[in-house]
Order: C-alpha cells, then sequence, then structure tokens
C-alpha cells in the first residue's frame, strides 16, 4: 500500500519544516506546495499557521485556500489545521478590535483570551472527548500550544439531522478554550502538534492513519 | 489542568559546534548540536535554545544548518538567537525550522525590529533577550538594574526592567531574563529582577543565570519565571532535566 500523500499549505506561514517532518515521520507522502490541483488531488490537506489571523486569512486566500478547503470537504476530503489554521476554520477572528472574516466552516469567533499571562505559551493538558479517535492512545499527554486568541465558546447547532455533531476537545489558560475539534473530514487543532514531542507525532500519525 | 514550567537546555553555538563544555559520556560527539538537541529531547527538555555566538557574520549559515539538522529529528520548540539582525533573518530562521527567534543587541540598536518581526511573523515567534546587572557605580536607573552588551562587560545605562516594558509593548512575546550578576556562579537565579520584571510584563518569562543546584529551580518560579534555563549544569551532566522536573512537582508545580 502506498504512503497517505499530504500537501501541507505553503500560504508563507511560519515554520513549515517541522510539520513536513513530522508527517514523513509518521508515514505520509508529503509535498509542500499551494498548487490547486495538487491540493485537490492529495489524501489529506494540512492547514497550518501562525501569526496574525488577518495575514493568514489573506495569504489563504491569495492561493484560493478558502475555495480549496470548501471544495475538499464537500467532497468529504480530510482537512486538518493548526494553531491558526484551526482558528480559520471558524467564521471570525477578532485581534486588536480588527474584525476578520474566516473560511466560516464552524460556527464561533476567535477572540483574546482572558488570562494574566499571554501569550498561551507550553505545555498544557486537554480535556479529551469521550468520542475522540484523534486523541487515541494519547489521553493525559500535554500537547504545546503558543497562541494568544482562542475559541472561547461552542454553540453549534447541527444543520440538519444527518450532521454530526462536531468532537471538542478543551484546555484551559485562564478559562476554557477549544484544543481539537474532530468533525467529520475537518479536524484541526489550537496546539501544535508537531511540536508535541511523542504525543504529538502519535496525534498525527492517528490523523495520516485515517486518511485511507 | 494548567501549563506547565518549562525546563530548557541552552547550547552556545560557534561555527556550528556547541562549546562551552559540554561532558556526556554516551555522546559521539559532544559538540554536535543536532546530536546533543537530541539527547536533551530525550530526557524529557521541554523546548531549546540555541545561541549562535560566532563572531563572524561570514560563518552565519551554519547557524541555519544546525537549525534545520535539528528539526528533522527533534519535534519540540527551538529557539535560535545571537546574530539577528534583520527582519530577513528571522524569515531565514523559521523557515529552517526554528519556532522562535530572539533578539538581545539588536533590538537596543533598533526597537522597531521588535515591531516589525512581531507585525510580520506574530509576537509568539518573538523573544526579547536581556542581559541584566544590577547597576554598578556611577549608574542609576529606577529599577537598580541596568541592561548590557558584550556579554555583560558593556553597560548601556538602560533601565532593564523599563526595557522589558517597551520590548512587549513593542511585540515581543516572551522574556529572556538573563542576570549577568548570577550568570556562571551556580547560586541560584537572581530572585529579585525575576519578580521585578514579572511585575511589570504578562508575557512569559524564561530565567536565566545562576542555576547550579536542584533548590535554585523552585524559587525562580516561585518568583515568577514560566520556564528556567540552564546551560553547564546540564552539559556537564550535574543535573538531569528530569530532576529539575521532579523538584518543581515536589513543590506543586506542574511539569510534563
Amino acid at each position: 500500500m502506498n504512503a497517505p500523500s499530504v500537501v501541507l499549505l505553503d500560504y508563507g506561514s511560519g515554520n513549515l519544516r517541522s510539520a513536513h517532518r513530522a508527517l514523513e515521520r509518521v508515514g505520509a507522502e508529503v509535498s509542500v506546495t499551494a498548487d490547486f490541483d495538487l491540493a485537490m488531488a492529495a489524501d489529506g490537506l494540512l492547514v497550518p499557521g501562525v501569526g496574525a489571523y488577518g495575514a493568514c486569512m489573506k495569504g489563504i486566500r491569495e492561493v484560493r485556500g478558502d475555495m480549496l478547503v470548501d471544495r475538499r470537504l464537500s467532497g468529504g476530503r480530510p482537512v486538518m489545521g493548526i494553531c491558526v489554521g484551526l482558528q480559520v476554520m471558524f467564521d471570525q477572528g477578532v485581534e486588536h478590535g480588527i474584525e476578520t472574516e474566516g473560511l466560516g466552516q464552524w460556527p464561533g469567533v476567535v477572540e483574546q483570551l482572558q488570562a494574566p499571562i499571554l501569550p498561551h505559551m507550553g505545555w498544557n493538558t486537554v480535556r479529551v472527548a469521550h468520542d475522540s479517535t484523534l486523541f487515541e492512545g494519547v489521553i493525559g499527554e500535554r500537547f504545546y500550544f503558543v497562541h494568544s486568541y482562542a475559541v472561547r465558546s461552542w454553540d453549534f447547532v447541527a444543520r440538519d439531522d444527518n450532521q454530526n455533531s462536531p468532537t471538542v476537545t478543551w484546555s484551559h489558560h485562564g478559562e476554557d478554550f477549544v484544543a481539537a475539534v474532530e468533525n467529520g473530514p475537518l479536524v484541526a487543532t489550537q496546539f501544535h502538534p508537531e511540536k508535541s514531542g511523542d504525543a504529538g507525532l502519535h496525534l498525527l500519525e492517528n490523523w495520516v492513519k485515517s486518511l485511507r | 489542568m494548567s501549563l506547565s514550567i518549562r525546563v530548557i537546555p541552552c547550547l552556545d553555538v560557534d561555527e556550528g559546534r556547541v562549546v562551552k563544555g559540554v561532558n556526556f559520556l554516551d555522546l559521539r560527539d559532544a559538540g554536535d548540536p543536532v546530536e546533543l538537541a537530541a539527547r536533551y529531547n530525550a530526557e524529557g527538555a521541554d523546548e531549546l535554545i540555541f545561541l549562535d555566538i560566532t563572531a563572524s557574520s561570514s560563518d552565519r549559515s551554519t547557524m541555519y544548518d544546525v537549525v534545520s539538522r535539528t528539526a528533522e529529528s527533534v519535534f519540540i520548540p527551538l529557539t535560535v538567537g545571537g546574530g539577528v539582525r534583520a527582519v530577513e533573518d528571522f524569515n531565514r530562521l523559521l523557515r529552517a525550522g526554528a519556532d522562535k527567534v530572539s533578539l538581545n543587541t539588536a533590538a537596543l540598536n533598533d526597537p522597531d525590529l521588535l515591531s516589525d518581526a512581531a507585525e510580520r511573523f506574530g509576537a509568539q515567534c518573538v523573544v526579547l533577550s536581556i542581559d541584566a546587572r544590577r547597576c554598578p557605580e556611577g549608574v542609576f536607573t529606577d529599577s537598580g538594574f541596568e541592561v548590557t552588551t558584550h556579554g555583560g562587560r558593556r553597560s548601556t545605562g538602560i533601565d532593564a526592567v523599563k526595557w522589558a516594558i517597551a520590548g512587549t509593548k513593542r511585540g515581543a512575546g516572551e522574556i529572556l531574563l538573563n542576570s549577568m550578576d548570577a550568570d556562571g556562579t551556580k547560586e541560584g537565579y537572581d530572585l529579585e529582577l525575576i519578580a521585578m520584571v514579572r511585575r511589570e510584563v504578562s508575557v512569559p518569562i524564561i530565567a536565566s543565570g545562576g542555576a547550579g543546584k536542584l533548590e535554585d529551580f523552585v524559587p525562580a518560579v516561585v518568583a515568577g519565571a514560566d520556564a528556567v534555563l540552564a546551560a553547564s549544569v546540564f552539559h556537564f551532566g550535574q543535573l538531569r532535566i528530569d530532576e529539575v522536573k521532579k523538584a518543581l512537582a515536589d513543590a506543586d508545580y506542574p511539569v510534563r
């Protein structure tokens, strides 16, 4: 059996090398590209993201990443977001009072965490949802976070009877926030699995194995 | 459920080789930063800091190679500092596999570098490294601490606490707080310095300088450090990372 292919969407965001190597380590065939056709054809699409929400959305739109994510998801093809890559899946980001429209795959707003020390930087625990498959084998592990903004509430209403409710995993820094979401073909983590040592590699392996 | 205290070994790298004495019997090559990074990763380091102390800027490219080779196999956060002078240096280091870049003298010379880098790459990857000391005779600051350059040899007369405040306002997402008085003494971190900066800034603080024994780490955290850095005690095998974590855990601080 061939290795699952993963495109790491290269829209000018930060350190892609770690995600690239981590995905390879867990058995994926990785291309770092913004080529639309390659990204459509891959078994999995990984949307990274560091830095400002607005800058990431701009970069994503410039490579038609919005359409790419839409099309893949409408065909049930897996997409994973990491860090700001999780945040952009929601309706909107608000940073320094500036509102930026997100990809709108999930309802909700990304706002500044209410915590005494920001950024939330380091290894934190998560409350894994009972029906999670992404966290299989890594329950109780800590993951590496680095962010100041997060989704602080979740009021998802299923759009129709056939839509399964998303599986939401929470973490806490000053207050509760969304640490990961699993929702059919679309999954995302606020933490960086590619920087979370063996636990992170295991989680990425769970995703890569699910790609076929 | 809360964030764990990070334990961070720091490696000084000169022309691609770790210097300042590394003394592990089971390393094939104690001077190879990549091998040492893997070793610390295996021992449970929460993060690694590479400090490039290469004198000549023409040899700076070896650092990119070190970073990219480390990122091949070590999947924990990497911070790189030393010799970073322009936003483009940030870009190259991040693309090589660094997660954070620390600025020291370059930020003093051009504070806009902090805001430019934070704007382009996000505050989370901009670390302001401050070499602070108690004011010597003839130098006065409000906090009693001043910023130094050239490894603590040169006075600037700039208030270290005020510089931390100014730096974070400009976009630094973390402070690497080095006590030049405590550095190398192995008599413990400068707790007063940590506490003063903690009172004034809301970004994470990495305490650096002075770690000599297991009992030194908890007081730094009590004083307000979010992370504790050490170099030689780890390099010479006097302390192991898991021992430091146990000392923190015994004092009821969360560790990974």
